[in-house]
């Protein structure tokens, strides 16, 4: 079911993490996405995945919760892992599988990469686990803020992320609702062959295609009511604030930037 | 057919943060041909029972037994297929499941899933088609042309068209005014008693669970907090006020008559006219 997949979920709880301001969360993953690929030892490789786990950490979200939620990502580990050892031709020879000859240097970059893979997932979905999508597009609305300058829609576009966002448990929903409708007058999504399945999708789309133009004239008939004529003058009920704990979080980081510097080759 | 549920619960999302129990042990029996009203609040998990009476969701842990078919946690059901053409649902705003091209076809969809011919579907339009009330000269039309409450009668057509013997219904009426309202759920218990089916009715109402069912249950919180006679349960003001609900409007009606006047009526289906007549014959003969 696609309750099991967390990317992109909220899970509330009371940390440091959830705390933080969403700008500084943002750029601090943003950076970690770049620097993760100048990891290129097992000092660098060790102190990343310190970094990564701690922060895992202090979210307070259950470990067993998170590494189920990745579990739709793991294939795609394994499989690089597969790959990287079964194509890479460096190093000695250490053993051949299935006729394959498997290297040394394709063990150790195999294992690089999935590892890479790993902690950029994870990181990143650190940040929709403990950011309400409100703040996101808050946060993203306020970096884009200079682009304003060059007449980019900053605000358009803050505000289609948060409608999108917002919708997507409620379209989630509705698929859920329809399927099962659907299924009890005899649809099959399940099982028979590919083209029967493919058929099957039309009663659901048909009627979700339906709801969700329906859903977005309501939606810009209620705006409109409420005076919403786009973000000129407009005003925030919460302010985004940088605060000590940010200097904290992001100084932090700047230690861990200096010294994954400091310890690869 | 007969249902029975023997301690079934149901969690949602278990072992995550979103765990949710929605249904805990719950056990009743529904005898074949039953009316049965299903009351609760928001969140008492009526909607999760209803899903397991087509084996939409099965139990986490307990059996729930539909005629010869068994649903259980761990255990594959045999022929899902058989069990959801004789349980036939009609959820919340059917007419959002309505996706083909004309009514006809809309309405066929559900019978040819299961293996319908044409002819027999031919045969079986008159029927629901009257049950319903919709004019055959609309069957060409697009249901995206229909009013909502036309729109509502030909979902509910598509659901008797595949002919169950169990029928569900899931606050049939939501939305509709109070003419249809009226509407449908004389309907529904004109089909109950003409096909002898097995009804069971998700309601908010009191009034309409104190007027068509023969057999109440009331939820809260996933568990059974009262079960019986419609006649017997909605008596208990005091029982009924625990979980937020009210006493139907006719009985209210009655209790007050005893309060102020003295005159004790005991509640057995009366229509509207019955009553005046009882109160009249309880006053002293029509004054």
């Amino acid at each position: 079911m696609a309750s099991s997949l967390i990317i992109g979920q909220y899970v509330p709880a009371d940390s440091v993490v959830h705390k933080l301001d969403p700008r500084t969360k943002i750029m601090m993953i943003f950076t970690f996405v770049i620097i993760v690929f100048f990891a290129n030892n097992a000092y660098s490789y060790l102190w990343l995945t310190v970094f990564s786990l701690s922060a895992a950490a202090l979210t307070k979200v259950k470990p067993r919760f998170l590494l189920k939620g990745l579990k739709p990502v793991w294939f795609l580990i394994v499989f690089t892992f597969l790959l990287h050892l079964f194509v890479t031709r460096e190093g000695d020879v250490l053993t051949t599988l299935l006729g394959f000859p498997v290297y040394s240097g394709a063990l150790i970059q195999g294992f690089q990469i999935s590892l890479r893979f790993f902690l950029l997932i994870l990181v990143t979905s650190l940040l929709t686990l403990t950011t309400t999508p409100i703040e996101i597009t808050d946060a993203i609305e306020t970096l884009l803020h200079p682009l304003k300058k060059i007449k980019f829609p900053v605000h358009e576009l803050a505000l289609m992320m948060s409608i999108s966002l917002r919708f997507i448990p409620t379209l989630m929903q509705e698929t859920e609702k329809i399927s099962k409708a659907q299924a009890s007058r005899g649809v099959d999504f399940k099982t028979g062959p590919l083209k029967e399945r493919i058929q099957a999708v039309v009663p659901l789309l048909v009627p979700l295609f339906v709801s969700a133009f329906k859903r977005a004239e309501e939606l810009a008939m209620a705006m409109e009511a409420r005076g919403y004529r786009g973000g000129e003058g407009r005003t925030r009920l919460r302010e985004l604030e940088i605060v000590a704990r940010d200097y904290v979080a992001i100084g932090l980081f700047l230690v861990v930037m200096v010294g994954l510097f400091y310890l690869r080759t | 057919m007969d249902i029975s549920f023997k301690e079934v619960s149901h969690t949602y999302q278990p072992n995550s943060p979103f765990e949710y129990h929605a249904l805990k042990d719950l056990s009743f029996h529904i005898q074949s041909g039953q009316f049965v009203a299903i009351v609760g609040h928001t969140g008492s998990g009526k909607s999760t029972l209803i899903q397991h009476l087509n084996g939409l969701l099965k139990p986490t842990s307990g059996e729930v037994k539909i005629g010869d078919y068994r649903l259980k946690a761990d255990e594959k059901t045999a022929n899902i297929k058989g069990l959801r053409e004789k349980v036939g649902v009609v959820f919340q705003y059917p007419e959002h499941q309505l996706f083909e091209e004309t009514i006809e076809k809309d309405i066929a969809f559900g019978p040819k899933n299961f293996g319908a011919t044409d002819d027999e579907i031919k045969a079986r339009l008159p029927k629901v088609l009257g049950a319903v009330n919709i004019d055959a000269s609309l069957l060409n039309r697009s249901p995206f042309d229909l009013s909502g409450g036309q729109m509502r009668r030909v979902a509910i057509a598509g659901v008797l068209a595949m002919e169950p013997e169990v029928l569900v219904l899931d606050e049939p009426t939501a939305g509709l005014d109070p003419k249809g309202q009226q509407e449908v759920m004389d309907m529904f218990y004109r089909l109950h008693h003409e096909k002898g089916l097995t009804t069971i009715l998700v309601t908010h109402s009191m009034e309409d669970a104190l007027k068509y069912a023969d057999h109440v249950i009331i939820l809260e919180q996933g568990k059974k907090h009262l079960e019986g006679k419609p006649e017997t349960i909605f008596v208990q003001k005091d029982r009924l006020k625990q979980v937020q609900l009210d006493v139907p409007e006719e009985i209210q009606f009655l209790m007050d008559l005893e309060a102020r006047l003295g005159i004790k009526i005991t509640y057995d289906k009366h229509s509207i006219d019955d009553l005046v007549k009882e109160i009249k014959a309880q006053l002293g003969g029509g004054r």
